[in-house]
């Protein structure tokens, strides 16, 4: 509960970024630096990032922001994939037992640490024992997933062998926590990994510098510095990328994109949420699957993203994005196209041939969200359902609305905390504790038992597929978007990769000679 | 203080009126605009929340402000905004200035323990930023309702009058018409009502357009700040607000908004210097 109420946060806060005028103060007057973006220093690059790092250490951040860059300094046995596959990393290779209760993981032999140390088994052991809590270090932001883990053995220095309390299908997703040398206790200040690049400074409120790491087990990646600039205040975002002293920015509003002309392409890339107006099951009238379902046939995503973004974004009907390649099934995007005289029928036929009242709770302080929500109220009027927004603070939200369970309707976008499934299927379980639209259907709740007990892979993609599908023919919620997220790069950088998680891979980005 | 003894201070005659060119343009703009804004209620060029594709639109003989970010005619947007806006400022000044007079008129009449506690509470409040007075109740009462802003806002507006209607009957209760209809044995309540109440005018009603437009500006800063209005209903703060998010865009949203405002507080704010002026003539 705790880690899916951080995962929302953290969605939110990438909407922070979004939001304009929301950096106060702290702008360090960047843009004087001209030579920045001068094309002959062809291996340099400066990104822009919206706020400071909160912490350095790989296992105390919380801020997705840091863990945005600092995915390029540090891996884990694993590490995603923009497919949203899990790649082998510091693991060359892995064998599952039987009873799926033991995982062993062989290392990649000679893969060097920022400070030369070669990797080695006991490092994998510390820094698991690490992030998930147990070795009692101070701060430490614990993977509870990783609590599972029942035992660790290390039969040779390059094998590691992890036994599991419990089987469970997606502890793979966990092992993408950083590992780092062994008794090593200097990775607030001087952090070090195994990633591509390697920590060289950083300067509170205004910088942090990462250069190539030349000895990187999959080669060294194109770019010799990188240097990211603090830049919290929304203007100075244009004005830095305008003058030069910022070559890369991401997260950047609609507004601003379209502001940036000539020197910027604009890549699209997703913000991997599940935006949606999530309806109370559980409350009159959207107990009722009819009136539900009319809504879906109410509501057009496609002119919500064209009325109130710009055309930018991903039209979804379930919950689950495009990044997720493996589980997205596009075929139900279109489950209920927009017909509103079908649902004036549904309605009709639910007993609301007239419609009827409701609000629609929005946290405030998301502009995206609270457009959304005008361009519903505007649909809605159109089968007679006459729809208030009611907005209200975030902690109001959180805890009147996500916790209380005390809403009627919401737009919210929801995302997932890890790369699997499960993070945004296993909510709407009838039992589950984050089940926050109060979901209860008995079939859907099978299905997931079903996905828990798969030894294959495929076969449990299919089951989370199927869940999907009740979800969508169901009409728990009026499914909308995957919002868009814009990146501006300047013209001759290529490379830029999207993943299904909040991450800047720096390794494939490079200038074109 | 002659002045203080006539007996209608409404009454004004043509001449007057004629040389009092303040009184003039202030009546003669708010009166336009207050009566577009009250077609507003009626009638509009276009729904004002209906969306199109025709969005960002500069100012042109279909939509002569524009359009907004959702397509939306600003114009009639403007009309039913300045509309929310000026019924909002009118209840704040509707609850703020009764409540005030009543309060300044009892304590400043009476005097003694209740006048300083009342004086002293009033200090106190005034010593917070007015917003965020305002903000501290609406969040008491739960925001997006017009109803809690304006409670909020005439909540916020009561001590100001207060103090200025105080200061009026502190000084009244003392000078000898006063004193003489006191011995001619009429009641307190009349006393304050029908002797004093009127020679305060000239001050309250200074006051009040000061109040109003002080009121319409604090409507804004509310719906700006998103505790105001809710969406997608329009008021010239909210309207800001979003203007301000595309204003590389369509500047033409911020400036036309922000100009009816503008000429709005212009109008009140002549009528209010126009009635000073007049007061200032007869001293």
């Amino acid at each position: 509960m705790k880690r899916t109420l951080l995962a929302l946060f953290l969605g939110a806060a990438l909407f922070c970024g979004l939001l304009t005028g929301c950096g106060s103060g702290g702008n360090p007057s960047a843009p004087n630096e001209q030579e920045a973006a001068s094309p002959a220093l062809a291996d340099e690059l400066y990104v822009g990032i919206a706020q400071d790092l909160d912490s350095l250490d790989p296992h105390k951040m919380v801020a997705a922001g840091t863990k945005e860059i600092m995915f390029n300094v540090f891996e884990g046995l694993v590490k995603p994939a923009p497919s949203g596959d899990l790649l082998p990393a510091l693991a060359e290779n892995w064998t599952i037992s039987e009873d799926r209760l033991a995982y062993t993981f062989h290392l990649r032999p000679g893969v060097k640490f920022h400070n030369g140390a070669i990797v080695t088994a006991p490092d994998v052991v510390y820094s698991l024992e690490r992030v998930s809590g147990a070795s009692g270090a101070a701060d430490i932001v614990a993977v509870d997933a990783l609590s599972n883990i029942a035992a660790m053995e290390t039969p040779d220095e390059m094998t590691v062998i992890l036994r599991l309390a419990e089987p469970s299908n997606e502890f793979l997703s966990y092992l993408t926590a950083a590992v780092i040398p062994a008794d090593y206790d200097e990775q607030d200040i001087a952090p070090v990994g195994t990633g591509p690049f390697r920590f060289v400074s950083r300067t509170a409120q205004e910088s942090v510098v990462l250069e190539r790491f030349d000895d990187y087990w999959g080669g060294a990646a194109a770019l010799k510095t990188v240097t990211c600039r603090v830049i919290e205040n929304a203007d100075s975002i244009m004005m830095s990328l305008q003058s030069g002293a910022v070559d890369l920015f991401a997260h950047l509003t609609i507004t601003q994109a379209q502001q940036l002309t000539g020197d910027f392409a604009i890549e699209q890339g997703a913000m991997n949420l599940v935006q949606a107006l999530y309806l109370n099951n559980a409350v009159e009238p959207f107990n009722d699957v009819r009136v539900r379902q009319a809504l879906c046939y109410a509501v057009d995503k496609e002119s919500i993203i064209d009325l109130a973004f710009d055309g930018f974004g991903f039209p979804i009907g379930s919950s689950m994005y495009p990044a997720f390649t493996k589980y997205f099934d596009n075929e139900l995007t279109d489950y209920y196209p927009h017909d509103t005289s079908k649902a004036k029928e549904l309605l009709a036929a639910a007993g609301y041939p007239d419609g009827f009242s409701m609000t629609i709770t929005v946290p405030s302080n998301y502009q995206p969200h609270l457009d959304t929500a005008q361009v519903l109220v505007e649909q809605l009027k159109e089968i007679g359902v006459r729809a208030e927004i009611l907005p209200v603070e975030w902690e109001t939200w959180l805890n009147e609305t996500y916790i209380g369970r005390n809403f009627e309707s919401t737009v919210i976008g929801v995302d997932a905390s890890t790369m699997t499934a499960r993070a945004l299927l296993e909510r709407f379980t009838s039992t589950a504790g984050n089940n926050f639209i109060n979901y209860n259907n008995e079939a859907y709740d099978n299905l997931f038992k079903q996905a828990q007990s798969c030894t294959n892979d495929d076969e449990q993609t299919e089951v989370y597929r199927a869940m999907e599908r009740n979800l969508t023919e169901n009409a728990a919620n009026v499914y909308i978007q995957d919002m868009a997220d814009l990146l501006a790069v300047r013209h001759g950088l290529t490379g830029v990769r999207f993943y299904p998680i909040y991450v800047l891979d720096l390794y494939g980005i490079h200038w074109e000679s | 203080m002659s002045a203080l003894t006539r007996a209608s201070p409404f009454g004004m005659n043509r001449e007057m009126m004629k040389r009092n060119y303040y009184l003039c343009a202030g009546l003669a703009l708010t009166g336009v605009l207050a009566a577009v804004t009250l077609v507003g209620f009626f009638w509009t060029p276009y729904d004002s929340a209906a969306m199109s594709a025709d969005k960002f639109l500069p100012p042109c003989a279909a939509h002569i402000f524009g359009t907004d970010n959702f397509g939306r005619d600003i114009f009639s947007r403007v009309m039913e905004g300045a509309g929310t806006s000026f019924m909002i400022a009118l209840s704040t000044i509707v609850i703020g200035a009764s409540g005030g007079i009543v309060l300044g008129a009892v304590t400043g009449y009476f005097g003694g323990l209740a006048d300083e506690i009342l004086i002293r509470v009033g200090d106190a409040l005034t010593a917070f930023p007015s917003i965020l007075l305002a903000l501290v109740v609406i969040s008491l009462l739960g925001p997006g309702k017009p109803v809690n802003l304006v409670i909020s806002l005439g909540l916020v507006f009561i001590p100001g009058f207060a103090r200025v209607t105080r200061a009026a009957y502190a000084e009244a209760r003392e000078i000898n018409y006063v004193k003489s209809v006191r011995l001619m044995g009429a009641s307190h309540a009349r006393i304050m009502l029908v002797h004093i109440l009127p020679n305060t005018a000239p001050v309250l009603l200074s006051a009040l357009t000061i109040g109003f437009n002080n009121a319409v500006l604090a409507e804004a800063s509310m719906s700006y700040l998103g505790i105001g209005v809710t969406p997608p209903d329009a008021s010239l703060g909210y309207m800001l607000s979003e203007a301000q998010s595309v204003f590389g865009r369509a500047p033409w949203y911020a400036l036309s908004t922000g100009g009816v405002m503008i000429l709005f507080l212009f109008g009140v704010g002549l009528i209010g210097e126009g009635l000073r002026v007049r007061e200032g003539e007869i001293l």
